[in-house]
């Protein structure tokens, strides 16, 4: 019981890392219809980055953590000026492969600065452990449950409360009503970028700690296409729940099944839920008019 | 400009649009013929792996250009065929036998990924491929009784009527494979199965309207596709002569997506075109390796910059040209560029060219983008 | 023998009942149009009997069957053909090749033939072809034979539509609205058409029309619609005449 529990742990801790960059996944998603196979690039971005500020310059870590972030929203806007924007409209198809040929240039980017090694980063969350009774869980692993929580609490208030929020959500429902009604959606797009970047930036420096940095990082970002798909695609609830159904199956999986199936046992649910309900668990299921 | 005059229903789509074609692809299959006697071994092989890939294309055109269904596992097909083969040949089926087989099994296997197809569409559909592409991967790697796993297969030669097959005689073989996929995809396309493939692409509600079982035409597309592309993994078994797990990864399945995107959707010339690319551009990519360096001094030199500049470029050069994912980073510029400014692939502007020297001195820049479609959405 | 029957044809989705209760016959021969304000479901109604739609309750008779439970290929498969409102044409392909695809009922070959392209799919590619001509030559299409359907105006793409469902070779003709954004002219060559069609080619004609002028020209007989039930039956004068149908056209 007592492995169980600690497993369970263990997996909603890395699920919460992949309903984060699900997270990324359904902002794009639902404001342009893109699918963004870069997010788990843009997510080792942020965690390189994250070493560059707080190995290499010997920043505080919550310095480092914001300037991350703010550089990888701008990084974010960047992408979606330069690739995504001319091919807007493109069939869905074209934008996929563009976002892929993006990963990959991000990929070897990074391994270009910052060369091929694991590298790592001290956090103030390092070797901490937290005890209750025989279970013991790292400090690494309750700062993503915590920061999970917290983010997505800001994104709530966010597309709740603000003027940019709502123009955010008025965009991914109808963007040519969105257009009537005044809004500058191509920067909406840019701004959807940044976000989802800077969701992915927080993803990479939260789960930093426990994996280790190295260049292939990224491919965590193709986990996480099974908890966006689980999640329906278009809700951030949904997304955070598919994430944490993932890394708990996952996690699970390690543990109890034959090597070999936790790295498969996240696709093999996918290709399950698929089959039962082919938009996902939360996903809308309307007829298109003709 | 020169007109066809047809004064029959029947040649109506015909197999060469003209006279002048028929010469031409006469011209290119006799050099294709020639070629063992003309050329190095080197290139000699690198014509093998072009016509391995261009079978992989035509297969991956009718599946997306022509049924319009999205599929980023395309390595898995190639897997199973070329696990097939290795299985096949071991147990002493001859190559007449297991190398059509090798295609209706992985027609199966097609088959079978297919039906979800039923249900899912767009992005689901691209992720459901990719999760079965993983899941085959792992059981390949997995099942040592029959795959000896990580560890791989080793492929005898492969003999014809008993006859050992030598470097030629694979050259033949592969490119009596090629003629034929490709002489079979041109006559589906044209035929009642390729209006019903592009009648799913272009509209699913329009083409139940009109009749066509759109179930059983994808699942026919996705049969079609991957049994094609077993028959490239049986090919692709016999040139390594060695096969194994990582050979069949997502980034080989995103190069196959690559060729297509690169060579074009619209045509099977397209695939081949894509095909040429992806095989030539590892020996471009190590001239360019070698060049790089001595461009670099040419230009620092040519302006009498200072050495220590000049030990700066060199140095930043040699970073760049020695970075392990130099392939992955000039591939991926290579895609986007492609996408944004070609979207026709290397096809289209061959058609263009081909129109302006037709039309000279007449012939306008025309745009020859795709229209946009801001508000077709893909949500449903 | 019955031609056309629905019976007590009811859709609800959610809480909306779209239809709700509609039966009428069509006889062989006619043209009949059915006319309603914006939301009456006129669409829904035709989006029920070429199946696009599922029935929650109610039956659809088609020459004594009932084909209220067969999928849309049955349907079309059956000898009804339909255009859409907004013009589902395949885009990508030209004018030819949408016909031919109405031709899809026709062809009887397996894949395995078409891939060898074997005897009879010559002979049978000719023969779509021919038909395909002649529908071409009856609407007047012929110059756009190898145009990309992108590249051509609205009011051509209407008619190829027309034409496409022409192709099925339909004993029942469904047009959703064939007159929707035609300019005056090309709203007489379209009445001329379905007259064509009707009289010449003898094609029952079913119609959801909203141009009352086109209405009168063509159909035989008229049924009104709002909020999803049938408000009158009779000719174009009698429904136009129709204290109800003033009402719900003139908001009383």
């Amino acid at each position: 019981m007592l492995d169980f529990t600690q497993q369970l742990i263990s997996g909603v801790a890395l699920g919460c890392v992949y309903g984060l960059i699900a997270l990324g996944f359904v902002l794009i998603y639902k404001a342009t219809e893109v699918v963004n196979f870069a997010q788990g690039e843009i997510m080792m971005l942020g965690a390189f980055m994250s070493v560059t500020f707080i190995t290499t310059l010997g920043l505080n870590y919550w310095l480092s953590f914001l300037l991350c972030v703010i550089a990888m929203a701008i990084l974010g806007a960047i992408m979606e000026r330069l690739v995504l924007r001319p091919i807007l409209g493109y069939p869905q198809f074209s934008i996929v492969m563009a976002t892929i040929g993006l990963g990959l240039v991000i990929r070897a980017l990074v391994g270009i600065i910052w060369g091929t090694d694991d590298l790592r980063i001290e956090t103030p969350f390092t070797d901490g452990v937290f005890k209750i009774g025989a279970l013991v869980i790292a400090w690494d692993a309750l700062s993503i449950i915590v920061a999970t929580i917290l983010l997505c609490a800001a994104l709530y208030a966010f597309f709740r409360f603000t003027r940019v929020g709502i123009a955010m959500q008025a965009t991914s429902q109808n963007m040519l009503a969105a257009y009537y009604m005044g809004i500058p959606v191509k920067r909406m797009f840019s701004l959807i970028w940044s976000l989802s970047a800077m969701v992915a930036c927080a993803a990479g420096i939260l789960l930093a700690p426990i994996t280790l940095i190295h260049a292939n990082l990224g491919f965590l970002g193709i986990k996480a296409f099974p908890a966006a798909v689980l999640g329906g695609f278009g809700s951030i609830p949904g997304a955070v729940a598919g994430g944490i159904t993932i890394g708990i199956v996952e996690s699970l999986s390690g543990f109890y099944l034959p090597e070999g199936f936790k790295d498969v046992a996240a696709y093999v649910v996918l290709l399950a839920v698929l089959l039962w309900k082919p938009q996902g668990l939360f996903g809308l299921n309307a007829v298109k008019k003709v | 400009m020169a007109h066809h005059v047809r004064t029959d229903y029947g040649d109506s789509d015909p197999l060469f649009p003209s006279k002048a074609a028929v010469f031409w692809y006469a011209v290119l299959i006799a050099g294709l013929i020639a070629a063992p006697y003309l050329l190095e071994s080197y290139y000699l092989s690198q014509l093998v792996f072009i016509m391995i890939y261009a079978i992989v294309g035509v297969a991956l055109n009718i599946l997306s250009g022509q049924a319009g269904q999205v599929s980023i596992g395309h390595a898995a097909f190639l897997a199973i065929g070329a696990y097939f083969t290795a299985v096949a040949q071991k147990y002493g089926l001859p190559l007449v036998l297991y190398l059509p087989l090798a295609g209706v099994f992985t027609g199966i296997a097609g088959y079978l990924v297919g039906l979800p197809a039923l249900r899912l569409h767009g992005i689901y559909l691209a992720i459901a491929t990719l999760a079965f592409a993983f899941i085959v991967e792992e059981i390949i790697a997995r099942w040592e009784s029959v795959t000896n796993g990580n560890e791989g297969l080793m492929l005898p030669p492969p003999s014809l009527f008993g006859l050992k097959l030598g470097t030629e005689g694979f050259y033949y073989l592969c490119l009596l494979v090629t003629v034929l996929v490709v002489l079979a995809a041109i006559n589906i396309i044209r035929s009642s199965t390729g209006r019903s493939f592009m009648a799913l692409r272009d509209s699913e509600t329009a083409a139940r309207s009109m009749g066509i079982d759109t179930a059983r035409y994808k699942t026919t597309a996705f049969a079609l596709s991957a049994g094609i592309t077993g028959i490239a993994g049986a090919l692709y078994a016999h040139k390594m002569s060695f096969i194994s797990p990582e050979m069949f990864s997502l980034s080989v399945s995103i190069d196959f997506v690559m060729i297509i995107i690169i060579g074009g959707l619209v045509s099977l010339r397209g695939a081949v075109f894509g095909a040429i690319f992806m095989i030539m551009a590892d020996p471009l990519l190590i001239i360019l390796k070698d060049q790089l360096p001595l461009w670099a001094d040419m230009v620092t030199h040519g302006l009498y910059l200072p050495d220590s500049v000049n030990q700066a470029v060199q140095a930043g050069v040699s970073r760049v040209v020695n970075a392990p994912g130099l392939k992955s980073l000039i591939f991926g510029i290579i895609i986007i560029v492609f996408i944004i400014y070609e979207p026709l692939g290397l096809d289209g502007r061959w058609q263009r060219v081909k129109a302006y020297f037709k039309q000279f001195p007449l012939a306008r820049q025309r745009s020859a983008r795709p229209p946009r479609m801001f508000l077709k959405s893909e949500r449903r | 023998m019955t031609f056309f029957d629905v019976k007590n044809l009811t859709v609800k989705f959610g809480g909306l009942t779209a239809v709700d209760n509609v039966s009428f016959g069509i006889n062989e021969g006619e043209v009949f149009t059915i006319i309603g304000p914006n939301g009456a479901g006129k669409t829904t109604l035709f989006n029920l009997i070429s199946r696009l739609y599922t029935p929650s309750a109610g039956q659809i008779i088609f020459r004594d069957e009932d084909v209220t439970r067969l999928s849309a290929q049955q349907i079309a498969g059956r000898g009804i053909a339909r255009t859409f409102q907004n013009i589902e044409l395949f885009e990508s392909a030209s004018t030819l090749q949408n016909l031919l695809v109405g031709r899809h009922r026709h062809s009887t070959t397996r894949t395995w033939q078409d891939i060898l392209r074997t005897r009879k799919v010559r002979e049978e590619e000719v023969a779509h072809r021919r038909a395909a001509e002649e529908v071409m030559d009856v609407l007047r299409l012929q110059r756009y034979r190898d145009t990309t359907i992108g590249n051509l105006p609205y009011g051509v793409r209407k008619v190829i539509e027309v034409a496409r469902a022409l192709c099925v070779g339909p004993t029942l003709l469904l047009l959703d609205e064939p007159s929707s954004g035609l300019n005056v002219e090309e709203t007489n060559a379209m009445a001329e058409w379905i007259l064509e069609i009707n009289r010449r080619l003898r094609v029952t004609v079913l119609m959801v029309e909203h141009d009352m002028s086109l209405v009168s020209r063509v159909s035989d007989r008229v049924l009104a619609l709002n909020y999803g039930k049938m408000m009158a039956l009779g000719t174009a004068a009698e429904v136009q005449g129709h204290p109800d149908v003033i009402a719900a056209y003139l908001g009383a």
